[in-house]
């Protein structure tokens, strides 16, 4: 059993970026827990990498409204938590993410194309989980929390040193698999960080529905798990918090449940209109907050960025939404066929017999549209 | 409580409007009836639902019966169960198909068996609001028709609507019934019109016993005489089509039956139907294997076998999982599908 202490988070969100870009002294139980300003050049990787991921999620919104994706969930505004986490990963460490967690996958060096892939509708996932290391991402809300508990006990027992980290709305927290994840996790002593990214809706429905909680970091403390909050708009403090959390997870001290608070700048997706149930008031005022100008100021006002730089980064994303759009603009390689291919290890007979029953539709039909009169002959 | 009234009570000669606002005037009209209803789910209230099938009840009725709960079937359906105890008569929603299944264990252990269990001294009249089907272009999990698992569950009613006129009335039907029931909506529907005529009354004080149909009743759509097409919800529009294409070509007489409750089913007309055409054809998005088709085809050999002609034949989904959208015409039924199994039956 832990100490109560231990396991309490920071009364207040930990920050050490105050929103105009300005160091905030951390306070004392945040020095406590390690939690200090990164290097420059970590701070310069994850602006580099927000600047980038926010190109990638405007150009996939973009691309939606072209009618290139069937649906994209935004993460504009929440571009620390998308990001910091991921750059903070090990090679060995997995990560399972959910349908909101675009950005965090590209940063995460997965092609933009293949993270796409589950949105476009070509396929449920488009890169390799086991290569990359990452579930596929998931939409049956808080699963993920219990598949991250396993594999991180999975992980541990064969003796790595290895952690699971799940990405997890805060409205997702109010689902069975979530809670159930947090104690499996900590009766295992699994090596497992759970980051909220708290946006304050479940599409329509705001934070304050859904929990009676003082934060909803407090959730871990029930179940044993050391839990934090954090303001998700200051990169700098996401990334200290989330060391901090993967250094304790990785030292065998068992999970840790982190809940970032951010703002989804979008609505839900492309199909939503959060004009419905909120006010233009209160996006404004979180437009205030933005991550990438409170971290790129900082680094300008520290010397570490300039404009040459700023420039050069620039041209890079606009490198990759360029490269994106071509890509996504092509028709893909449809192969219904392939849809009889995975369903077992082996397709069964009864599935191979419906393999080929498609297989003659598809080609009756094609011979059809080349100017056969095929189908209405035999009708 | 409402003033207004529902989009429904505009004349008596009839309105058109979409299964949709049906559903909608539907659910307005039993909690006008009756306050002890309640709805429940993620994201009724303020936003109306995500297909806005709730719009402006919660308006209209307060937000302590239009709850927008907390985000978790388990406990929108629990918490559900324990208002019916007490007197409610909860409908709650569920977001799409795939998200009905943390609800699942509640639905089968719980709200289909405690009537059983308690000798019938507890009743839980609620509603499971279910979209499903496919045929929308949405990713994994939006496009499931999972209806069979539930159907399968004895204690559980599971109805679904195809016209405009079913959703109104089968809604408020299934709201008054004393058992639960799963209430599917066919999602790829909702924005299709049709009339509904509510009389000289215009809904005022009708008494339910005066719907056109019951909601265990199943319905001819279309009469004909060589084949029947046993159906229902997203997939009867298909059946309507295919009977009229034939029709077209002088072709075989379909006869079209929209089964409307899946459980359970009006065994009476489907054996009449198939007696007098001979030939059965069962109609479905779902995945055929071990499903309402299934059952239906069982259902039609052991009753009706020395009337047939030929072999049941199923219509429906292959046995994988729902595919990814780019992809869904390949699964779901279509005209083509239909017709050949026509064929094939009179080749017989
Ligand atoms: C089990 C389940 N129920 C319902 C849904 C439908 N749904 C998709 S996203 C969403 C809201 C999720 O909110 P939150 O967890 O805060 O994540 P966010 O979308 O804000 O990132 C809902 C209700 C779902 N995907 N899974
Ligand atoms: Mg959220």
């Amino acid at each position: 059993m832990s100490e109560i202490t231990d396991l309490l988070p920071c009364p207040e969100p930990v920050q050490l970026l105050a929103a105009d870009g300005t160091a905030v002294p951390p306070t004392e139980q945040a020095r406590e827990r390690g939690y200090a300003m990164p290097a420059p050049e970590d701070l310069l990787a994850v602006w580099r990498a927000m600047v980038i991921g926010r190109r990638f999620d405007a150009q996939a919104t973009a691309l939606t409204k072209q009618g290139r994706l069937a649906v994209y969930p935004s993460s504009r505004g929440q571009d620390a938590c998308q990001v910091a986490p991921i750059l903070a990963l090990g090679e060995q460490d997995w990560l399972f993410p959910t349908y909101r967690d675009s950005m965090a996958l590209v940063t995460h060096g997965i092609d933009p194309v293949e993270v796409l892939t589950l949105l476009r509708g070509d396929w449920h996932c488009g890169y390799d989980p086991q290569a990359r290391r990452t579930a596929p991402q998931c939409t049956p809300l808080a699963t993920q929390a219990v598949h991250a508990a396993g594999a991180a006990h999975g992980l541990a027992r064969r003796g790595t040193d290895a952690l699971a980290l799940c990405l997890i709305g805060d409205g997702a927290t109010s689902e069975g698999d979530f809670h159930e994840g947090l104690n499996f996790a900590a009766v295992f002593e699994a090596p497992a960080v759970f980051l909220v990214q708290n946006n304050k809706y479940a599409i329509s429905v705001p934070l304050a529905k859904q929990t009676k909680a003082p934060a909803l970091a407090y959730k871990g403390v029930g179940y044993g798990v050391r839990s934090e909050q954090v303001d998700g708009n200051d990169p700098a403090a996401v990334l200290a918090v989330m060391r901090a959390a993967y250094e304790h997870t990785r030292a065998g001290h068992g999970p840790v449940l982190v809940e970032a608070h951010t703002y989804r700048m979008e609505a839900h997706t492309n199909a939503d209109d959060a004009t419905r149930y909120r006010t233009q008031d209160e996006v404004d005022e979180w437009t205030g907050q933005d991550p990438i100008v409170r971290l790129q100021a900082y680094l300008v006002g520290q010397g570490h960025l300039d404009d040459a730089r700023i420039e050069q980064v620039r041209a890079e994303a606009e490198d990759l939404a360029a490269d994106l759009r071509t890509r996504m603009n092509a028709e893909p390689a449809v192969e219904p066929l392939e849809l009889f291919e995975h369903v077992y290890a082996e397709p069964t007979p009864q599935l191979a017999e419906q393999r080929e029953l498609v297989r003659h539709e598809l080609a009756a039909s094609a011979s059809a549209a080349h100017g056969g009169t095929e189908t209405k002959d035999t009708q | 409580m409402s003033t207004q009234s529902g989009a429904a009570r505009g004349t008596s000669t009839g309105t058109r409007m979409t299964i949709a606002k049906a559903l909608n005037a539907g659910m307005r009209a039993a909690m006008e009836r009756d306050p002890k209803v309640v709805l429940m789910g993620e994201d009724v209230g303020k936003l109306g639902g995500v297909f806005r099938i709730t719009e402006g009840l919660q308006k209209d009725f307060g937000e302590d019966r239009v709850i927008d709960t907390p985000l978790a079937e388990s406990g929108i359906v629990g918490s559900a169960i324990g208002l019916a105890l007490r007197g409610y008569r909860p409908v709650v929603e569920i977001q799409f198909d795939g998200f009905v299944y943390p609800a699942f264990d509640n639905i089968v252990s719980q709200v289909a068996k405690m009537h059983n269990r308690s000798l019938g001294a507890l009743k839980v009249p609620m509603v499971i609001r279910i979209p499903y089907g496919g045929g929308i272009g949405a990713v994994e999990h939006h496009s499931e028709s999972n209806e069979s698992y539930f159907a399968h569950t004895a204690g559980l009613r599971v109805v679904t609507c195809s016209s405009t006129e079913d959703a109104y009335w089968m809604m408020q039907q299934a709201i008054a019934s004393d058992d639960p029931v799963i209430f599917y909506e066919p999602k790829r529907r909702y924005h299709e019109r049709g009339v509904l005529d509510l009389g000289e009354h215009g809904g005022q004080g009708v008494d339910l016993d005066d719907a056109p149909n019951q909601l265990d009743e199943a319905v001819v759509r279309v009469e004909g005489s060589d084949v029947t097409v046993l159906t229902y919800g997203p997939m009867v529009k298909v059946a309507h089509a295919a009977a009229q294409a034939a029709e077209l070509e002088d072709g075989p007489s379909i006869e079209v039956v929209d089964l409307r409750s899946l459980s359970p089913l009006d065994t009476e007309l489907i054996e009449e139907s198939v007696r007098k055409t001979g030939r059965c054809i069962a109609l479905s998005e779902a995945q055929t294997f071990s499903s309402i088709t299934s059952e239906l085809a069982a259902h039609v050999q052991e009753h009706c076998f020395y009337h047939l002609e030929a072999p049941v034949l199923r219509v429906g989904g292959y046995n994988i999982p729902y595919p990814p959208s780019r992809h869904e015409e390949v699964f779901l039924p279509d005209l083509d599908r239909v017709l050949h199994a026509v064929e094939t039956l009179l080749a017989y």
